[in-house]
């Protein structure tokens, strides 16, 4: 008497009446203990059943691999209803990595001969979906048998399944290869189809496979052709169109076989321009059909016409109304933008207009495209069009459309007026979400271009005064008040109504960043020297910088007070140096810039793509080749001169933030010169001296770290001859970090009462990337004057 | 195809076919982060988006999503026919076809994409031919079973 047993559609109901979790759990767990109680007396009238209530609970999360076992047995069972659910069970419960999955191959192997066609189906099916390297071997030739059967039925499952067959262990793809070419020959749509796949990916796995397909290319254009031509099939047609399922995996096997020989796609020529020209494009099964066209057309040698009514097929696509449409064109338009620049040139109007489109997909590969073709011709309009979406632009997008428009800028800009413009609109528009690196690669922009000093510095004055809450924007407006303030004095203006600007003004807007809350450091950093620059360019209000300068000494951001200390020592005990240190910046030459895109190859220099979809990839780098070298320094007192300030430039490094470095760090504060101590592998070590006393000596040292990765525990030692004293004092830290963004400074007093030559043997230790490095250096090139 | 799935606007799976061999573990990752994502999408967004290596095709139906990943080499927009014929399959078999259609008969929504689709890749392009396999397999069904009564009903 088969036991009360609670039928699957039954369980599903109650299950649904849970009103929470823990309730569905109790039900779920019941009835699982039901069921386990139920396979443990083995008994096969509800096997199936209960299998199938399995798969349910599976789905909705609960584990249900106690029932792996008995979809074998459904499986082994000679009854319909249970092969169809136990072969699911196996489906959805077993995959190749279970041991499990080997038991059933005996069953699959049987089934495949069973005279049900159904069963063979369902056996077919299984391996198909989850058959092992192993379960294929095993059964690769029982699935060959059958590709020759004459049932389609049959035919087209086993093609499909061989398909599997030969992913998983293509050294099988000889085995099939005979029965392969038969299968086109036969009218049957599913076979026919089943066929194509399993030659394409063939092809696709095996060269060699390719060139003994290539035979039947005629067969395929002749198939092609017939369903094109052929008179309405309602079993196979879509919208108006025979097969399309059918007509696009042609299209793609005929892609495979036509790359890279020149004889095949000329013999597809036809068939392809016809299929291009004729489909119906209302309906998306069309839109497939002619999408995949374009996708051959690109890849195999087709002749040039052909290219060219491929591309304008994109092109049409651009200005369908259904979005994913327009999405499939701007992704393919992408993707052949370099080998065919002229013909996607010719559709840029229209992929511009994509930069308004209402899908947030099509809107960021149109900014993409817009960017690969800009070229030196076109370089306004498009800009044009750029600053235009940048005001409406998502945020998600601000970033790299700012930093695509620079880019472009730089490349193709037509006049210096008009690049500065560029660069003041798009800070004003999206200044916050210019990266960092920019401020720098603007800086230098500016300082190249002295005619425009006046109009620069007005324009950037102008806008902070309106707005102070975009960092890049202010740091740069910063700087160049710092440096050209006179020229906002003077209200010398090329055009525009010369607004006087007083020194009160300028000091009142460097102290409000200074002071706002929304500056950032760097920025502050940025405004307080620019301040401290000013000091010597404005006439009355110098009192007020002292004063501003003197109230950061004491503020809590390091960096600040550590400048603000130092601009006041200036002030205090060097006053006589002030004008020189703090005189006009050179300009800052350019080294080369890297536009990275390293997927793609570049065919000439105007074709070049600017890729923004790796933002991060894009650097600007400035380096002053003084920068490389140690620069012995001249006396400074009393003398303005020029070759003192490539010291001064060597504080301008770039750093990630934007900060500058310590203005006055380079220099030393007395008559002895500096040297480098060390400079090895990236780590240079300077000696800054000053004598305290006649016997005494301080040297300050400074340590720095030019690669790209940080270093840590650095630990100094230094020793020195007999009858000298030395005293190391504790270092300002021991991390340096990467591309000198810091320092290491610090103080080693000397004691050398009888003279004697300095010499110092200088220990190093260091951990770079998890590895310690150690080295020992003489230092022999103190200057007389620190031992005399 | 890599796998498909059928899911509730509240996120409940009601079908999964996984073409790819993958741990239950994963089956669940994947599933729950897909269906996140593709729910968050508005309506005005196009079908396709790209998710981790893959191209997924998505197309809501009433209630339910049919979530199809397919590889980078795939058509997007024949894999947008595929959906659509599955679901005229479905509709013609269950006769105006809705949700609890296919959470009260999930085995037979599975019957019937196993005669559309083997291995990921369509089998069938007749419409008519897949459903007259399944009116024969549930024939199949019907007829053992009359035979042999005192076996228990699905």
């Amino acid at each position: 008497m088969a036991p009360s047993s609670v039928k699957l559609q039954e369980l599903i109901r109650l299950i649904r009446t849970a009103k929470t979790q823990a309730e569905e759990r109790a039900i779920i767990q019941k009835e699982c203990a039901d069921i386990r109680s139920s396979f443990r007396e083995e008994d096969p009238s509800f096997r199936c059943r209960n299998v199938a209530k399995l798969l349910y609970m599976h789905m909705l999360g609960y584990p249900a691999h106690f029932g792996q076992m008995e979809c074998l047995k459904l499986i082994a069972s000679p009854r319909f209803s249970d092969k169809r659910v136990g072969y699911l069970g196996a489906m959805l419960l077993l995959d190749e990595r279970q041991d499990a999955s080997l038991l059933i191959t005996n069953s699959i192997k049987n089934d495949m001969n069973h005279n049900s066609q159904y069963v063979q189906g369902l056996a077919l099916c299984t391996l198909g979906c989850m058959g092992s390297s192993e379960m294929c071997r095993d059964l690769a030739t029982e699935v060959e048998r059958l590709l020759k059967t004459s049932n389609s039925y049959i035919k087209k499952k086993a093609a499909l399944s061989a398909v599997h067959v030969v992913r998983k262990v293509p050294e099988l793809i000889e085995l099939y290869i005979p029965a392969a070419e038969s299968l086109l020959g036969g009218k049957n749509h599913g076979v026919l189809h089943s066929a194509v796949v399993l030659i394409t990916e063939m092809c696709v796995r095996n060269p060699e496979a390719t060139c003994k397909f290539k035979k039947v290319v005629p067969e395929l254009v002749q198939i092609m052709k017939n369903l094109i031509m052929s008179g309405y099939s309602p079993e196979h047609n879509v919208g108006g169109i025979s097969d399309p399922f059918l007509q696009v995996q042609m299209l793609c096997l005929m892609r495979i076989l036509g790359q890279n020989d020149d004889e095949v796609s000329e013999a597809m020529n036809d068939i392809l321009a016809q299929v291009a020209t004729n489909t119906d494009t209302s309906k998306n099964a069309g839109n497939a059909i002619l999408y995949e066209t374009v996708l051959t057309i690109m890849d195999i040698r087709s002749e040039s016409g052909l290219r060219v009514l491929a591309v304008n097929i994109l092109g049409r696509f651009l200005l369908n109304s259904d979005k994913n449409i327009r999405y499939i064109a701007m992704t393919s338009l992408l993707k052949m933008v370099q080998t065919d620049h002229n013909a996607v040139q010719r559709h840029r109007g229209t992929i511009v207009d994509c930069l308004k489109d209402t899908d947030a997909s099509v809107k960021r590969r149109a900014l993409d495209l817009t960017f690969a073709l800009i070229n030196g011709h076109n370089i306004r309009s498009m800009i044009k069009e750029l600053l235009q979406f940048l005001d409406h632009c998502p945020a998600e997008l601000r970033s790299d459309c700012a930093s695509g428009i620079f880019l472009a800028a730089e490349k193709y800009a037509p006049s210096k007026r008009w690049h500065i413009d560029t660069i003041l609109r798009v800070l004003t528009t999206a200044g916050s979400y210019v990266r960092d690196e920019t401020v720098p690669n603007l800086i230098q922009l500016i300082t190249n271009t002295s005619e425009l000093y006046a109009y620069t510095v007005h324009k950037l004055y102008q806008a902070v005064l309106a707005d102070i809450s975009q960092q890049p924007l202010v740091q740069v407006a910063a700087w160049c008040i710092g440096e050209y303030g006179e020229f906002l004095l003077s209200g010398t203006c090329e055009e525009e109504k010369t607004v006087k600007v007083t020194e009160d003004d300028m000091l009142d807007v460097l102290e409000m960043i200074l002071q706002s809350h929304m500056s950032s450091p760097a920025t502050r950093g940025y405004a307080l020297t620019s301040l401290m620059k000013l000091s010597t360019r404005i006439s009355d209000n110098v009192d007020r910088i002292r004063k501003i300068v003197s109230i950061y000494g004491s503020c809590i951001d390091v960096e600040l007070q550590q400048r603000a200390i130092e601009y006041n020592t200036l002030f205090k005990k060097y006053d006589h140096m002030r004008v020189a240190v703090l005189e006009r910046m050179p300009v800052i030459e350019k080294n080369s810039q890297v536009c990275s895109d390293k997927s793609t190859k570049v065919l000439n220099d105007e074709n070049k793509p600017f890729s923004l979809s790796k933002p991060n990839q894009t650097e600007v780098k400035i380096q002053n080749a003084a920068n490389q070298q140690t620069v012995d320094l001249l006396d400074l007192i009393g003398i303005s001169d020029p070759s003192s300030t490539p010291v001064v430039q060597n504080n301008q490094e770039k750093m990630v933030g934007g900060e500058l470095l310590d203005l006055l760090g380079g220099i030393n504060f007395g008559a002895i010169p500096s040297i480098t101590a060390y400079n090895k592998n990236g780590l240079t070590v300077e000696f800054f001296f000053e004598k305290v006393g006649n016997n005494e000596l301080s040297i300050q040292l400074k340590a720095k770290n030019a690669t790209a990765k940080d270093m840590k525990e650095f630990i100094l030692q230094a020793a020195v001859p007999k009858n000298i004293q030395i005293h190391l004092q504790a270092p300002s830290g021991s991390v340096l970090p990467a591309l000198c963004s810091g320092c290491v400074s610090q103080t080693i007093l000397i004691s050398n009462p009888n003279k004697v030559s300095l010499k110092m043997r200088l220990r190093l230790s260091y951990s770079i990337e998890g590895s310690t490095v150690q080295d020992i250096c003489e230092v022999n090139n103190f200057p007389p004057q620190t031992w005399q | 195809m890599q796998f498909m799935l059928l899911f509730s606007r509240q996120g409940k799976l009601r079908l999964q076919k996984w073409y790819v061999p993958l741990s239950d573990k994963e089956k669940k990752k994947i599933t729950r982060e897909l269906v996140q994502t593709v729910l968050a999408r508005k309506p005005k967004m196009c079908s396709f988006l790209e998710w981790r290596d893959l191209k997924i095709v998505y197309k809501r139906y009433a209630s339910l999503y049919f979530c199809c990943a397919i590889e980078d080499q795939d058509n997007e927009l024949i894999t947008l026919e595929i959906i659509h014929r599955y679901v005229e399959l479905l509709d013609k078999y269950f006769g105006s076809v809705c949700e609890l259609d296919i959470i009260f008969n999930f085995e037979k929504a599975y019957f019937i994409l196993d005669e559309f689709l083997l291995g990921g890749e369509a089998q069938e392009t007749s419409k008519k031919n897949v459903l007259k396999a399944i009116e024969q397999a549930d024939l199949l069904q019907e007829v053992r079973m009359t035979c042999c009564e005192q076996w228990g009903e699905i």
